[in-house]
């Protein structure tokens, strides 16, 4: 397990970052969502975007709000600090894509990156969020952190995708802990470690040889009195319901092609409007 | 809290114990009395799982019972273990049975099939049969074993099969008599009518003795000191 | 003065309350073939320790020093926390029906009426958090009892699932010996905070393995 005080706080190198950037969506007068606030800072970059391939829930529908989140220069790097807090107001649909995979590299004088992400999904509120795979380059120490607070008759659909190293390169430090709650209760709390400062997961038990993993994670209030059933659906992917409205697909995969075709194939076990 | 409290005795279910080696009968010898004695008493079936639930699916297939009133306990291929050192998970199988149909009048436990030396312990079962076949030969009575002769009834099972395995079915059943000082043995096959009655009947007497309150369960014992036949009759014994 | 007796007690894999039925994910990692040799089983029972191994301990050490306190309030929490550790539904219900054997085997071993306030299917984290509790040990015990007893038992199994010399094997557990400690450590500072902030490693190739093995015909673990 990765032991948070081997990792060294994200301030003090010359030159490292710190960004917070700010996204919110609404639901407008006429039924249709729209976004509120908008701000990108230093290398957050939030703009308004187009749907971009097949969407879950928001089904590519011109009445919802989306965003593609891209990063302006490489990183993190060792040192930066970003945070990112999104709001899906009551009843708004907020589509949250990525412009491309996020590569974390190792700062001057191996201090750690940081980014911290926070979720607010009101009543009624569905929030899609697509992210491309973060991958922790070889000596990178970066510290990922998604907090996630769904209303109790929220929606949401998130993938999320973690990359050992560049190709040929052996991973960095990396943790990355995803915590969804649902009426304030936990819902899903799971951390992934790997890298020279953690140990084990190399072995069977966790990523086995595996150089990528990934996990999607779908709530619907509707599965409140029939989750979907258990499927592993092949040797190193499962699609597991949790104890609450949920369901996680999980998978691990040589790279990162093979882990999204899992991960596509997950989804498409479930009914549509999450099958695309 | 169902889980706490271990029932007490007389209020619950006669707990009924089936052991005995591989292959001799017992998922047979169940079948046999639910199927005989179903309209008398309410019953439950818990089997033990070796590395497989073939017993539950056989006694399910055979529709003696309604199928949720047979349950597999998986024993991590320890049979012995299950039912003997720590019969938690069948104690809680048989508990939850009982709970689940109340009120049940006899649950009957399965063991895996192990060797002679496995029986139930008194802290799960009331009472327990050990079922040996002719088909293993005539002289496995004579061995003994806790099995053998401390049960409370000894069945040696298949005996239509004797003249075909050139056993000695009369001389195998007083072989076992004198192996359990006159300890009940009953010779049993499913061909005979006449045998699976007096099964249900040794059922029957049991059912009425517990539930009068008049049955002691006893222990057949644990692994008795035993000793080992050389060739040249020398014997060392250990325990 | 330490209990150290009481420990041993609860560490040791004959308590009856139905460890030996379990491999604690060997049995499908061997299957799988993704143990084959001593070095796979060192890495797969470390790995095993540091993720599954530190949520039990943390929650054992948890749910230790909550009833030490005579405080069960936050013990519906801890078991919601500790589902949303777990995405397999299958080691959701092999924690809680060994946590109901554990209660039961300590309910008859040693009474106690804390046992009977944990509700209907605990979690067998929290069950050995109580039972320590109740036995005058304190959290890091409780988390040194549950990682030494999941270990020892998945590291036993390897007798019946792979060529082992089992001296092998014990000198595995032997060199892990430090780490556990550690873990426990860890677990019992952890302990201390808020259950949301309990440690929560994953281990998806677990998750994964024992939905497979809930779906084979021939098993000799029930996990
Ligand atoms: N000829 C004959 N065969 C019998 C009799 N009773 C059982 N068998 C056969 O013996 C075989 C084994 O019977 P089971 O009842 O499965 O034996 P078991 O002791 O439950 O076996 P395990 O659970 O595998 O240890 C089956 O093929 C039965 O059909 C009998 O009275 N006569
Ligand atoms: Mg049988």
């Amino acid at each position: 397990m990765y032991d948070s005080s081997r990792h060294n706080p994200a301030h003090g190198p010359i030159g490292a970052m710190s960004a917070r950037a700010v996204l919110s969506s609404e639901l407008g007068p006429k039924g249709s969502s729209r976004i509120g606030t908008l701000r990108s800072d230093g290398s957050l970059v939030l703009r308004k975007s187009n749907p971009k391939g097949p969407e879950p829930l928001a089904r590519r529908r011109p009445d919802v709000a989306r965003v593609a989140l891209a990063a302006g220069t490489a990183g993190p790097l060792g040192g930066d600090d970003y945070a990112l807090d999104i709001l899906v107001g009551a009843g708004s649909t907020l589509v949250l894509q990525e412009v491309s995979a996020m590569l974390v590299l190792p700062g001057l004088g191996g201090a750690g990156s940081h980014m911290a992400i926070s979720v607010t999904v009101e009543a009624g509120a569905t929030f899609v969020w697509l992210a491309e795979p973060i991958i922790a380059a070889h000596r990178c120490n970066h510290r990922h952190d998604v907090r996630i607070a769904l209303a109790p008759d929220a929606r949401m659909f998130l993938r999320e995708e973690m990359l050992l190293g560049r190709h040929g390169e052996a991973a960095g430090d990396f943790a990355s802990r995803l915590r969804i709650t649902r009426g304030g209760a936990a819902l899903y709390d799971q951390q992934i470690d790997f890298g020279p400062a953690s140990d084990g997961w190399g072995g069977a038990a966790v990523l086995g040889q595996n150089r990528a993993v990934g996990s999607v994670i779908a709530v619907d209030p509707d599965w409140t009195d029939a989750v979907p059933a258990a499927l592993p659906y092949d040797e190193t992917a499962a699609l597991t319901p949790l104890a609450g409205p949920g369901v996680a697909i999980g998978a691990v995969a040589p790279d990162s092609l093979s882990l999204r075709r899992l991960l596509i194939r997950g989804v498409n076990e479930l009914a549509p409007p999450w099958a695309t | 809290m169902h889980d706490e409290t271990p029932t007490a005795p007389q209020t619950r279910a006669l707990r009924l114990g089936v052991a005995g080696p591989v292959g001799t009968g017992k998922s047979s010898v169940i079948a046999t009395i639910c199927r005989h004695l179903r309209d008398d008493f309410a019953l439950g079936v818990i089997t033990n799982d070796i590395y497989t639930d073939e017993d539950a699916r056989f006694l399910k297939s055979e529709g003696v019972l309604p199928e949720e009133r047979i349950r597999a306990v998986e024993t991590g291929s320890c049979p012995h273990t299950a039912i003997r050192d720590d019969v938690t998970m069948n104690l809680m199988a048989v508990e939850d049975m009982e709970r689940d149909f109340a009120s049940l009048d006899i649950v009957l436990v399965e063991s895996g099939g192990d060797n002679l030396t496995a029986t139930f312990s008194p802290a799960l079962v009331d009472a327990q049969l050990f079922v040996l076949d002719v088909a293993g030969g005539g002289d496995v009575a004579r061995k003994g074993g806790p099995g053998i002769s401390g049960a409370d009834l000894l069945v040696i099972n298949k005996i239509d099969l004797g003249p075909h395995v050139d056993v000695d079915v009369e001389q195998m059943v007083a072989d076992a008599e004198k192996a359990r000082d006159g300890g009940p043995v009953l010779a049993l096959s499913r061909k005979h009518p006449d045998t699976v009655e007096k099964l249900c009947d040794w059922v029957r007497e049991m059912h009425k003795t517990y539930a009068g309150g008049g049955h002691i369960p006893v222990d057949p014992g644990p692994m008795a000191p035993h000793h080992h036949a050389h060739d040249d009759g020398h014997t060392h014994s250990h325990d | 003065m330490e209990r150290q007796a009481a420990l041993l007690l609860l560490a040791d894999g004959r308590l009856p309350a139905g460890g030996y039925a379990h491999s604690g994910g060997l049995e499908p990692a061997v299957t799988a073939g993704r143990v084959a040799d001593m070095a796979g089983l060192e890495k797969f029972l470390i790995g095993r320790a540091e993720t599954a191994g530190l949520i039990a301990s943390a929650f054992a050490a948890a749910a230790c020093a909550r009833a030490a306190a005579d405080d069960l309030s936050d013990l519906e929490t801890l078991a919601v926390e500790l589902d949303a550790r777990t995405p397999s539904p299958e080691l959701r219900k092999v924690s809680r029906d060994l946590g109901r054997q554990l209660r039961r085997a300590m309910s008859s071993i040693h009474p106690h009426p804390l046992f009977a306030a944990l509700g209907d299917a605990p979690h067998q984290p929290i069950v050995m958090g109580v039972a320590a509790a109740v036995l005058g040990l304190g959290p890091r015990d409780a988390a040194l009892a549950i990682l030494h007893e999941n270990n020892s038992g998945a590291a036993a199994s390897a007798a019946k699932l792979m060529r082992v010399d089992p001296f092998d094997v014990h000198a595995i557990l032997a060199r892990m010996t430090t780490r556990l400690d550690a873990l426990a450590g860890q677990a019992a500072v952890a302990a201390e905070g808020a259950p949301g902030d309990l440690p929560s490693p994953g281990a998806p190739l677990s998750d994964i393995a024992a939905e497979h093995h809930r779906r084979r015909d021939v098993r000799l673990f029930a996990s």
